[in-house]
């Protein structure tokens, strides 16, 4: 029964994983496959299994991946180029002819009975496990912590990085400042702020140039990477409007008090707008 | 059956997706659907080996995801990149 609940969710999220853009809602799929998995453990009567599934999973690796991801940045898109032509095709081909393969082959097994693990896990999972691994497999369970050792010392290896060049002092940024100026013409002062207007005041709003259009230096990166950032000249549109209603109510119908709303003959009028 | 189906689209996942994080990720699903197979032979037989083998599963997958991601980490700070395609350093 809790099967027949999961796999289905488990089998959408696997595909979602493959499908989505952004990884960290590839991350979030994987976490709903490996709870979903966990709860599959403690219905086949393996409740160690479920706590550590849980816990080493769900809890841990994941976590890491997300780590990562922060470390290496949210924006980092998948590129859809494909570098060996016919790559992706051929993937999806050999991975199709790849499952038939096996469900055929699993389908052809007949399975006998289920023995089930009450004999098994009589007197508690936890100990019968216990059991078994510190006498036939205790020198695996030596050799894992091993390995988890090495795991450990081969990660702080690889993430640590020494200090190669001597740290940059405030003096030394001022001086690369004034040479990048010299050489590409980069504006020497600070990026501009964003936008200020009367209805919306955040820092999604880029800031607008005097010709009228947006300043993309006054919005942070991370924000143009999610596209979340909003467009000024279309909330100047919403003035606009407002103020067009104001100018039908009236009656008068003044061309001149009613700005071009498209195109660029109208964008100064908004920045006017918008800056009071 | 389940399994088998979760470990094909983990194996497609690697062979498609661009994205290092991603591909480490359907690694991590294809050893995932491993488990499960050893947790419900290990129901089918009777017997708990097939559990102590998924324990053990999960270390080593413990294991490789530190270093893997330590790895992606340390290519990423040289190369402002974390796709597949831009560590062919060792192709030369």
């Amino acid at each position: 029964m809790t099967f027949w609940i999961l796999a289905p969710i488990m089998v959408a999220a696997a595909l979602g994983i493959l499908f989505v853009r952004k990884a960290v809602h590839a991350a979030l799929l994987l976490a709903v496959v490996m709870i979903s998995l966990a709860f599959l453990y403690a219905v086949m009567d393996a409740p160690f299994l479920f706590a550590v599934q849980i816990i080493v999973y769900t809890g841990a690796i994941l976590m890491l991946f997300l780590f990562v991801m922060m470390l290496i940045g949210v924006d980092a898109a998948d590129s859809t180029v494909e570098t060996i032509r016919g790559q992706r095709v051929m993937g999806v081909v050999l991975g199709l002819v790849f499952g038939t393969v096996l469900v055929i082959g699993i389908s052809q097994v007949t399975l006998g009975t289920v023995v089930g693990l009450d004999d098994a896990n009589e007197g508690g999972n936890v100990p019968a496990i216990a059991n078994i691994l510190f006498s036939r497999y205790v020198f695996a369970f030596e050799a894992t912590s091993a390995l988890l050792i090495t795991a450990a010392l081969g990660a702080m290896v690889l993430a640590h990085r020494e200090r190669l060049t001597p740290k940059a002092t405030q003096a030394d940024m001022a001086a690369q400042r004034m040479r990048d100026y010299a050489e590409h013409g980069k504006h020497l002062g600070p990026l501009p702020s964003p936008g200020v207007y009367a209805r919306h005041n955040a820092v999604d709003t880029p800031a607008l140039l005097p010709d009228g259009t947006a300043a993309e230096s006054s919005v942070s990166r991370v924000l143009a990477a999610r596209g979340t950032v909003r467009s000024a000249p279309a909330l100047a549109d919403d003035i606009d409007d407002v103020r067009r209603q104001l100018a039908g109510l009236d009656g008068s119908g003044d061309p001149a008090a009613m700005p071009e709303t498209s195109g660029k003959a109208g964008a100064p009028a908004h920045t006017e707008e918008d800056v009071k | 059956m389940l399994s088998a189906i979760l470990f094909t689209i983990g194996c497609v996942g690697v062979l498609t997706r661009r994205n290092a994080i991603v591909v480490f990720m359907c690694v991590e699903l294809m050893l995932n659907a491993c488990n499960l197979a050893f947790v419900a032979f290990a129901r089918q037989h009777g017997n708990l080996d097939g559990q102590i083998t998924a324990f053990f599963v999960m270390v080593v997958a413990a294991a490789e995801v530190v270093i893997g991601l330590a790895i992606i980490m340390t290519i990423f700070r040289t190369r402002r990149s974390a796709s597949v395609d831009d560590a062919s350093l060792l192709k030369y």
